[in-house]
């Protein structure tokens, strides 16, 4: 596993760039993959961040965009202007939590 | 006294598990009843092949009455509301009546909802030139509307994730290639698959494999599209980040939600599944009642071969919950599906919650091996006898010879 520099830390991440171990996650660990998505954190970022990584540790599963619209009282269009794209997957990476498997 | 097993709905999933319970229990001291809202059981794999002409009506509707083993009852209803605390469920026939049950299954599926995508259903639109397929009406109206095809932008539009029987998208468009290629059509027309997902399909090995047959036959992919409304005015999708898919024909695969009876019982989720123990298969609030088929928020394919594979594991561990043994974790989430990729050939894929499709071998006694993620004649073939060992095994409670779980017997991992 690829391992990426956080400041003083040094996390594993995947081949697509997501946090390996959720745990390891901190607030500096967002912002740095914010900036890499071209995001800049709004404390509305942040309630969807919040959200998400709620929503993981309660179920252990990454939300879909609607898990986190009907969840996070967020509206679908605003989603994706805070996160362009693809909201679901971005917010993941971005909290720390698994890519959403979108099951099959 | 007898005890009472309640069945919330009699597909797939309902109809086997009642049937494999009918021959396991002692019914001198058990009752088991099956509620359902309708009369007919749709033999749903097969709507795909109706808008191509391949299957007609009459191929895919049995009355439901007849699938039942003797010794369960049917009831002829829909169900008002679940009441798990106090162990029982109102039905809306006779006036609303209850029937009380020591142990419940819910099996009430999921369905298409047109109506939750804004002007999808208008009436310049609906039935003319945009089309659901997973209903055996918009089946058929698009098969009607197909024959008169000349040509233009067919767009194939999956609103969201998770949907039945999710490889059935990719299989029309493969047979719309193969349908309008031998109707001298394909050069007239330019065929676009839009999806939420970020590939073909998620899982990356099948993603590769079926990004490039979708590339092979120059069928166009939109990966991350999620759809908020559709205007009729302009013939167009609009996505929630503005992007336009102009279309000629449109072919929906609405949002999937479960049975409104779940969200009236206030047991299920945003999209009205039961959250369910995946390995068990019980709800996780309550004590005596399971989860079976597509109702379930298990992560897996909400798919008839998963529903076999929950029943299978399911029989032998609800004979030793009612004998007071614990539970055991005996699902895997395996999915097991034929996909057609059109001119007589087809790829099955098989997997778990833990091992994605891989490609190799599926071995089955009498009849395969099959190819696994590889296009042969046999998968198709496979896929077309289906129909038959759906209603003559599977509905009767008869078994196939393979295990429940997943096998990496054969696979090249």
């Amino acid at each position: 596993m690829p391992v990426r520099q956080f400041g003083a830390l040094q996390l594993e991440v995947d081949n697509e760039g997501y946090l390996v171990n959720p745990k390891d996650w901190t607030p500096e660990v967002a912002e740095a993959f914010a900036k890499e998505e071209g995001i800049e954190l709004t404390d509305r970022h942040w309630e969807v961040i919040n959200f998400v990584r709620k929503y993981y540790e309660e179920r252990g599963q990454s939300p879909t965009i609607r898990q986190i619209t009907v969840g996070a009282g967020i509206p679908t269009k605003e989603l994706f202007k805070l996160f362009p794209g693809g909201p679901a997957k971005k917010v993941a990476r971005i909290a720390g939590v698994p890519k959403p498997a979108g099951c099959i | 006294m007898a005890k009472t097993l309640l069945v919330l709905g009699g597909g797939t999933a309902g109809t086997m598990a009642a049937n494999r319970l009918a021959q396991e229990l002692d019914m001198d001291q058990w009752r088991i009843i099956v509620v359902d809202h309708s009369k007919i059981h749709y033999y749903q794999p097969g709507f795909l092949f109706i808008p191509f002409g391949i299957y007609k009506e009459r191929d895919v509707v049995k009355p439901r009455r007849t699938y039942f083993a003797p010794g369960v009852e049917f009831i002829l209803s829909e169900i008002d509301v679940i009441e798990p605390d106090k162990k029982r469920v109102r039905i809306k026939a006779d006036g609303g009546r209850y029937i009380s049950y020591d142990f419940l299954i819910i099996a009430t599926g999921t369905s298409p909802r047109p109506d939750q995508t804004p002007g999808l259903q208008d009436e310049r639109l609906w039935y003319k030139d945009a089309f659901d397929f997973y209903t055996l009406q918009g089946a058929v109206r698009l098969a009607r509307r197909l024959r008169t095809w000349e040509g233009g932008r067919l767009v194939l539009n999956i609103v969201d994730m998770p949907i039945k029987c999710p490889v059935a998208p990719l299989e029309f468009i493969f047979l719309a290639d193969w349908y309008l290629r031998e109707n001298g059509l394909r050069d007239k027309t330019e065929l676009v698959f839009v999806t939420p997902l970020p590939g073909a399909f998620t899982k990356p090995r099948a993603a590769a494999i079926l990004g490039h047959m979708l590339e092979e036959r120059g069928i166009h992919l939109v990966t991350d599209y999620y759809i908020e409304r559709v205007d009729p005015e302009r013939k167009v999708i609009v996505s929630y980040d503005e992007r336009e898919e102009p279309f000629d024909l449109l072919v929906s695969i609405p949002l999937n939600m479960g049975s409104d009876a779940i969200a009236r019982s206030g047991i299920g989720n945003e999209l009205n599944y039961v959250p369910t123990d995946p390995r068990t298969l019980r709800a996780k609030d309550f004590e005596d009642v399971f989860v079976l088929g597509d109702a379930t928020d298990v992560p897996t394919s909400k798919a008839g071969s998963v529903a076999h594979f929950m029943v299978d594991s399911f029989v032998p561990n609800f004979l030793r919950y009612i004998d007071g043994l614990e539970l055991l974790p005996t699902f895997d989430g395996h999915a097991n599906c034929y996909i057609e990729s059109g001119f007589g050939k087809g790829i099955l894929i098989d997997f778990n919650y833990d091992v994605e499709p891989l490609p190799g071998k599926f071995p089955l006694p009498g009849l395969g091996p099959f190819s696994l993620l590889q296009e042969s004649v046999i998968n198709h073939w496979g896929k077309m006898l289906f129909r038959t060992l759906y209603w003559h095994v599977l509905m009767k409670g008869r078994r196939l010879p393979m295990p429940a779980q997943m096998m990496m017997a054969g696979k090249w991992s």
